[in-house]
């Protein structure tokens, strides 16, 4: 058992990075705001200091132009780290990664691969309304091509990035900005993590909570609260949300047969819908109740505070949710 | 000789309509020469021919629209000449043919195309299915209703155990059945087999046993209401009852306040549908109470035999009048929560007379709780082989003196109907201090 | 004709090869296609033909280029095998890109060709990131894009070039003007339409040239990319031209005269150059016509390839979505 520290999420990403550009050469970080600001989260800062303006670039407010940059520099033997400072900005360079990034691949009969790590923060919290409010996984995680991870806990927050880089081929991360403050233990020598499977976070019979990102605290909080009522959930985070490690979630919803689908993506046609239809199409003999789903409320996220909480699914939804499951 | 086909400038081109012709017969053609004009629904196109040759003949007319593929002009090499004007004549192109007897009909014969229209088809084809469509929704909505719900996992088990779905009420959503509905059904059903052999010996021994009457389950005698096979049995045991049962009569009142105040809370914590029913008191009471006089959870049959397991039969009036009394099995091994489930469960069916023989013969002692607005106390008739019944009045306001002062409490009359082959009053009496203390102490039951 | 007269006449021979190829080899893509043995869009470059001999003639092995979906001269000119390019458009497995790309999608990693990108002005973005990975692991290689006049309305070309220049990057960016943009003329598209100037206004060096003219296409790119590779800045090189086809096959080029056509017919590149050799007796009616009689057998060589190409097993139609499962 190695010793545990305290880190933040926050430090916990910043020293992947750190770690990547310590130890390969062909890594770079660029962004907006990256360098000189220190990140527009404070998530790089100092690291310009630390290896220059060559491996820590600034960038021009232009997302479609650097991240098509980066997917060059890329396919020339370079290894970035693409940081499109908000998900909200990240329809800009939509063309250059669903159009260059995730076909390259494929239009070349396999001779072209495009190595490219792009790092998007995103989630709803701090009252920042419509248009700095999305949830947009679900739109990258339907393009095949791509590898989209989505940074649930601390341990991933430190270790995917460094996987990622060792991709092949295009790896898109999401990270929580409202995570960001929040402290948790990991070992002190945490490493790379994988990025090809869900994890079961908390394990349980009576249910599985099928979740990923944010959605995974709020997944265990309700979980343990829904145990003080003699409930036992299993909480899975998802992680990989393309290709989906679907072996994972089967296997619990079989154990479980039932299963509570979370996240603060619109409801319609989000992740939980792919993974609600795959229960359906593999799973359904062992289901004991409907699988249900919590998703965004639909509508543009509004700017106060309570509106905003009501927009998304929260701890006590989920526990209801479970319980009119459970107990109907 | 070879063919110069319309082309196909585009995979969304299916069809062009030849507007003129720029060579005529006879003409020396050379690769990349325009041949024709073609109109397409993107505009007037000039079309190149990629071959040399001498343009024999037109297989189509000026104002002819053909599909991608069709012959549009007959080319020959160069230096040969023209095939006899017979062998031409005979060749007539299939689409031509077939479009002639259309365009005899059709007033204005220039843009015609030979191609049905699938959009108009499968329209008037979709319009035309609609009624029909809706009538087959509505049937199907109809059969909805007779459908017996039951979650995938669920049906995957009773079918894998032959288990007849129709006797199983759900607890899943919407009444639907699920794992849990139909392993207690499984459970039943193998008790059932058990105790049908039980019953059988027994009653060989005593033929007018009329427990066997009120199974539900089987088939009501020709030409008897299943009301009135109840009736009639009901009838006969209570009948059996004052004729051979000597009764002996037991009261006492009862407090209800801490038990009542103990529900409210527990209540208001619960959703609707989970909330507790003082009748669960009464259960869970009476099966803890029965410790202190095991003797009276027993049945009389050639002499006193004590029962270990506590099932409790309650009765249930039937709005067509008659009762039943299921058992609540095990009621001292069960919680609270786990009662109330049971009585939700076992009322329904009771009232849809949808029991099991087994949960209709197999009780120890009973149990008849009038509820709210019901009499003030209830004296009971043993129901055989039992040796006991408890009865529960109503909870009403009564003054009652608590150290030294009058106080207004809600309590309750209880009553115990005890056999005097088997017990003696002062068995009852423990039974019912022992009762009077765990309603004392609700939050230990 | 630019009155150029140290031209090797082995070379000059060269040259109008690889401009009869082209112009034939294209010819013989268009018969093909109305006989349905090539589908999707079929864009061809008949008329443009000096400008991409002109710049690839004067580039290295080891520079990248990146094309447009008109870039079938652009592969023959980088010397990627006409079979394969032939087999490309069939659909064939034998293609350059396996045939999963078409016509437009025109990959060959070995020859550093990186497409057939179809996307208009999409790959300007990735042709400065390459450069940057070239500047970065001092490869010493140049990036040339091609691109048409109309992607350079486009965001994502004046991206492109603000980020090439503020990073000073070796990206030479080759603007085909057309002076259509499909069926939209230049000045409907273009509110300033001496393009050079748009790369002057992100400082960066530009020239336009007559792109009807090999000879004068050859000496502008010859400037600009040693310029490039010298000074390791990115270079604009407008080349104007015409295409005398229409935009892809299906088009009834509503947009434009005919008589217009016929005008720039007679500076078709071509003949222009071959009178231009035989008048410099640089080459003979002889010689041509040898040559003629080896082009049409490398077309047929080519067709026959394509012909007798097979297609891939449907099984493999997941393949080349990412590198694991890319294994041929």
């Amino acid at each position: 058992m190695s010793e545990m520290i305290k880190i933040t999420y926050r430090e916990a990403l910043k020293a992947g990075i750190r770690e990547a550009l310590t130890n390969d050469e062909r890594v770079f970080l660029m962004g907006e705001d990256v360098g000189r600001y220190g990140g527009a989260f404070a998530v790089s800062k100092g690291l310009l200091q630390e290896f220059g303006e060559d491996r820590v670039m600034d960038v021009p407010l232009s997302e479609s132009g650097f991240v098509g940059a980066g997917i060059g520099a890329s396919l020339a033997g370079m290894k970035p780290i693409v940081e499109v400072m908000t998900v909200n900005f990240g329809l800009l360079p939509m063309d250059q990664i669903v159009n260059n990034a995730a076909t390259m691949l494929h239009m070349s009969g396999g001779q072209i691969n495009v190595p490219v790590v792009i790092r998007m923060s995103c989630g709803i919290g701090k009252q920042l309304a419509a248009q700095h409010s999305h949830s947009w996984e679900p739109l990258f995680a339907h393009i095949p091509g791509l590898v989209v991870l989505s940074v649930g806990t601390h341990e991933d927050a430190r270790g995917m990035l460094h996987t990622a880089l060792e991709h092949p081929d295009p790896v898109i991360i999401f990270e929580y900005t409202s995570m960001l403050n929040r402290e948790a233990e990991i070992p002190a020598d945490a490493g790379p993590m994988d990025i090809s499977l869900a994890k079961v976070r908390r394990e349980g019979k009576d249910i599985s909570i099928i979740t990923y990102g944010i959605g995974v605290h709020k997944s265990m909080e309700a979980a343990e609260k829904l145990a003080e009522q003699g409930i036992d959930a299993e909480v899975i985070d998802l992680r990989v949300l393309r290709p989906l490690d679907e072996k994972c979630f089967l296997e619990s919803v079989v154990k479980t047969h039932r299963a509570l689908l979370v996240e603060e993506a619109w409801g319609s046609i989000n992740v939980s819908s792919e993974v609600s239809a795959r229960i359906m199409e593999k799973a359904f003999f062992d289901l004991d109740a409907p699988v249900k789903r919590l998703g965004g409320v639909e509508v543009p996220i509004p700017y106060p505070l309570h509106l905003e909480n009501a927009s998304v699914p929260q701890v006590d939804d989920i526990v209801n949710a479970v319980i009119k499951i459970l107990r109907p | 000789m070879t063919d110069f086909k319309m082309p196909s400038l585009g995979a969304d081109m299916e069809a062009g309509t030849l507007v003129e012709w720029r060579k005529k017969p006879g003409d020396l053609l050379q690769p990349g020469d325009i041949i024709a004009e073609v109109d397409t629904q993107k505009g007037l196109i000039e079309i190149e021919v990629f071959e040399g040759g001498i343009l024999d003949k037109y297989l189509i007319e000026v104002g002819d629209k053909v599909p991608v593929g069709t012959p549009m002009a007959s080319l020959r090499p160069e230096g040969t000449t023209g095939v006899p004007a017979k062998e031409v004549k005979e060749q007539v192109h299939p689409i031509q043919e077939k479009e002639k007897p259309e365009e005899a009909q059709a007033t204005e014969h220039s843009e015609k195309v030979n191609i049905p229209s699938k959009e108009k088809l499968s329209e008037e084809k979709s319009f035309k299915d609609k009624p029909s469509e809706e009538t087959s929704s509505e049937e199907k909505l109809s059969e909805e209703k007779h459908r017996i719900k039951i979650s995938p996992l669920a049906r995957t088990i009773a079918e894998k155990n032959r288990l007849d779905l129709s006797g199983i009420t759900g607890t899943g959503e919407g009444g639907a059945i699920i794992k849990a509905d139909v392993e207690k059904a499984m459970a039943a059903k193998k008790e059932e087999k058990h105790e049908e052999t039980l019953e059988k010996k027994i009653e060989e021994q005593v033929p007018e046993r009329p427990v066997k009457e009120q199974k539900t389950t089987e088939p009501a005698a020709a030409g008897i209401s299943p009301q009135e096979s109840i009736r009639k049995a009901v009838a006969a045991a209570m009948s059996l009852s004052n004729r051979e049962i000597p009764h002996y009569y037991l009261e006492k009142r009862i407090d209800m306040l801490k038990a009542l105040t103990w529900l409210k809370e527990t209540n208001q914590q619960r959703e609707i549908s989970a909330r507790l029913m003082p009748a669960v008191l009464f259960i869970k009471a009476v099966a803890k109470a029965i410790d202190s006089a095991p003797a009276l959870n027993a049945v009389w049959e050639n002499g006193l035999q004590l029962k270990n397991e506590i099932n409790i039969g309650f009765v249930v009036s039937l709005r067509s009048g008659g009762i039943l009394v299921p058992a609540i099995k095990n009621a001292d091994l069960k919680s609270t929560d786990e009662i109330m489930i049971s009585l939700n469960d076992i009322i329904p069916r009771a009232r849809a007379m949808r029991l099991r023989s087994s949960e209709l013969s197999e009780s120890t002692i009973t149990l008849t709780s009038l509820g709210e607005n019901g009499a003030d106390k209830v004296f009971g008739v043993i129901y055989p082989p039992q040796v006991a019944i408890v009865g529960f009045g109503s909870i009403i306001d009564e003054p009652v003196v608590q150290k030294g002062m009058l106080a207004f409490r809600p309590v309750v009359h209880v009553t115990l109907a005890g056999d005097h082959r088997a017990t003696d009053g002062l068995t009852g009496s423990r039974f019912l201090e022992a009762l009077n203390n765990h309603l004392q102490n609700p939050e230990t039951l | 004709m630019e009155n150029q007269k140290n031209i090797e006449p082995q070379k000059a021979a060269d040259l109008l090869y690889q401009m009869l190829l082209m112009r034939k080899f294209e010819e013989k893509s268009a018969e093909l296609y109305t006989k349905e043995k090539i589908r999707g869009f079929l864009h061809l470059y008949i008329g443009e033909e000096a400008v991409a001999t002109g710049v690839i003639q004067t580039l290295k092995p080891e520079d990248y280029i990146l094309g447009t979906y008109r870039e079938h001269a652009h592969a023959l000119a980088r010397g990627v095998d006409a079979g394969a390019i032939m087999a490309e458009m069939y659909g064939k497995q034998e293609g350059c890109s396996r045939g999963r790309g078409g016509s437009m999608h025109l990959f060959d990693k070995e020859k550093n060709f990186f497409g057939g990108n179809a996307i208009v002005s999409g790959h300007l973005p990735m042709a400065t990131g390459m450069a940057l990975a070239s500047k970065k692991l001092k490869k010493g290689n140049i990036t040339v894009c091609f691109f048409g006049e109309g992607a350079a309305a486009e965001g994502e070309f004046h991206e492109a070039l603000n980020l090439a220049s503020l990073w000073k990057v070796p990206v030479l960016f080759v603007c085909e003007n057309n002076l259509y943009a499909m069926g939209t003329a230049l000045r409907y598209s273009h509110s300033m339409q001496e393009l050079e100037k748009k790369g002057q206004a992100y400082g960066i060096e530009s020239a336009a040239v007559d792109g009807m003219d090999l000879l004068r296409v050859m000496e502008a790119a010859t400037k600009a990319v040693d310029l490039v590779r010298s000074t390791g800045n990115p270079y604009l090189l407008v080349c104007n031209t015409y295409r005398f086809r229409a935009h892809s096959m299906f088009d009834a080029e509503l947009y434009r005269d005919k008589a217009e056509v016929e005008e720039w017919k007679k500076r078709d590149p071509i003949p222009q150059f071959r009178e231009y050799l035989l008048k410099e007796n640089l080459i003979n009616e002889e010689q041509i016509g040898e040559m003629e009689e080896r082009l049409k057998q490398e077309i047929q060589k080519a067709v026959d390839f394509a012909e007798a190409g097979t297609w891939e097993p449907e099984e493999d139609l997941g393949k080349f979505v990412y590198t694991q499962n890319s294994a041929s």
